[in-house]
């Protein structure tokens, strides 16, 4: 059985968006934070924010490094999750959970289609090992 | 894993925040055989050492170590390098592994002396066991007292049956050892010093652990605090630089870096505002690009945003408000005193 959930979608970038009608959920994947270790800052945007597929959203620090996370899909930034601006290291615990990054009014929604599914993404983080 | 020169490394093991707090509290491995090793010997190897590096080869004595730069002739760095005065026409030396052929080089080109020099990297693997439980750790492994060896000494003995050069030295800023043996010897020896250490709480420990350790303590990495465009002046490394020993490769451009003045200078600082500095950011000074971050992270023993930058020399001091641009937007900092971390003793 697969660790990550089947209603999500996923980018090779290792994001995962989350579609309830025309709203999304966005976080980073179990693969991403397992890959980066201790997450020790998170930067996101501001509500009102207007993401662009593909470009960079913010970013998540881990002790050694920063990387960018991109935008899996085109939207308005309705929501920020604020809880990690003092607990970055619940991206460590719950990266599909608790520590979604932020929630997206989608202006395109068929953007979606183009996106891995739960058995695409991990045949596809299985053979990047 | 990462390919660090042409070795494949791990950055982390268990993850950098518990690594780097298991030297702090307890003992850490380090896996540092990619260190490259340069033997001088000869009659006048005393000389050649002497004339290759900025500290005074000729005060040492049998069994120390020291800290030293390789310069070039412009003053700026080709290494930084531990010598140990293995006898007197003997010095082994310590080497970034990413410079060994080029510091083996350099080394040979001025060589002028009666003295032979050898890139002997493949001959040894090296361990690093550091943290206040590294002596008790290794201890129970070699017959050599370890107590007895101070701090930037060493002593060729045996540990676990094989022969190895034991020197009390490291990159932690922590109390440790750094072992250096035959690479045969080097996979046994990693395993019975776990084995050793799990009653003290041994983990292995990364490339990730080993730079915040190193940054906490203020130790200078290749690449990042000193590279061929920087002097040890420059760099907070007046210590290693001893202008009265006579001609080495450097010095000239050194002292007139001090009769002119210097431009910039090494300082620490820490965040105030939200955000982690990283390697390469512009520094501010009264909203004016007026330097750049050399190394920065969090720090995991002070929960602190840390970092290392080059500033004008006249505004290198603690208490500067400066600001660091983190993806375009400049966050408040102050230049500190360091090292930002002291073992107590």
């Amino acid at each position: 059985m697969s660790m990550y959930p089947d209603n999500f979608r996923y980018t090779k970038e290792h994001e995962w968006v989350c579609v309830e009608g025309d709203m999304a959920t966005v976080g980073i994947t179990d693969h991403a934070q397992r890959e980066l270790g201790d997450i020790v800052y998170v930067d996101l945007p501001k509500v009102g924010a207007k993401l662009e597929r593909g470009a960079s959203l913010g970013s998540v620090e881990s002790v050694k490094a920063v990387s960018d996370v991109y935008a899996p899909v085109s939207g308005e930034v309705t929501e920020v999750n604020a809880t990690l601006a003092d607990k970055p290291e619940a991206l460590n615990r719950d990266p599909h959970g608790a520590a979604w990054l932020v929630k997206v009014r989608l202006s395109n929604p068929a953007e979606v289609e183009g996106l891995l599914s739960a058995a695409d993404y991990t045949a596809y983080v299985g053979a990047e090992k | 894993m990462v390919d660090f020169g042409g070795w494949d490394m791990p950055v982390q093991y268990t993850g950098v925040i518990d690594e780097h707090r298991a030297v702090r509290t307890a003992v850490g491995l380090f896996d540092v055989s990619h260190m490259g090793e340069i033997e001088i010997r000869g009659p006048e190897a005393a000389k050649l050492a002497d004339f290759v590096t900025t500290n005074a080869v000729a005060r040492l004595q049998v069994g120390q170590v020291q800290y030293s730069g390789l310069l070039y002739d412009h003053g700026g760095f080709v290494d930084d390098i531990l010598v140990h005065k293995v006898a007197g026409d003997h010095y082994f030396v310590c080497v970034n592994a990413s410079n060994q052929d080029k510091d083996f080089a350099h080394i040979r080109s001025q060589n002028r002396f009666d003295a032979t020099v050898e890139n002997a990297g493949a001959r040894y693997a090296q361990i690093a066991v550091q943290g206040p439980r590294a002596r008790v750790t290794l201890q129970k492994l070699t017959p050599v007292d370890l107590a007895a060896i101070r701090y930037y000494w060493f002593t060729d003995g045996e540990v676990s049956g094989c022969a190895a050069r034991i020197a009390r030295t490291g990159y932690t800023g922590e109390d440790g050892y750094e072992i250096y043996v035959p690479p045969a010897d080097a996979a046994r020896l990693w395993n019975e010093l776990m084995q050793a250490g799990a009653e003290f709480g041994v983990k292995p420990v990364g490339l990730g652990a080993r730079n915040t350790l190193r940054l906490e303590a203020k130790m200078a990495l290749y690449g990042h605090e000193i590279d061929a465009s920087i002097s040890p002046f420059e760099a907070d490394l007046a210590w290693i630089v001893k202008l009265d020993k006579g001609d080495f490769v450097g010095r000239d451009a050194l002292l007139k870096q001090k009769e002119s003045g210097l431009r910039r200078k090494l300082v620490g600082f820490e965040m105030r505002g939200r955000g982690i500095a990283r390697d390469g950011y512009e520094v501010l000074l009264n909203g004016a690009a007026a330097g750049w971050v050399t190394s920065g992270s969090p720090s995991p023993t002070l929960n602190k945003n840390i970092g290392l930058c080059y500033l004008p020399a006249e505004e290198a001091q603690p208490g500067k408000p400066i600001q660091v641009t983190i993806r375009n937007q400049p966050v408040d900092a102050v230049t500190v005193e360091t090292p930002f971390y002291k073992r107590a003793r």
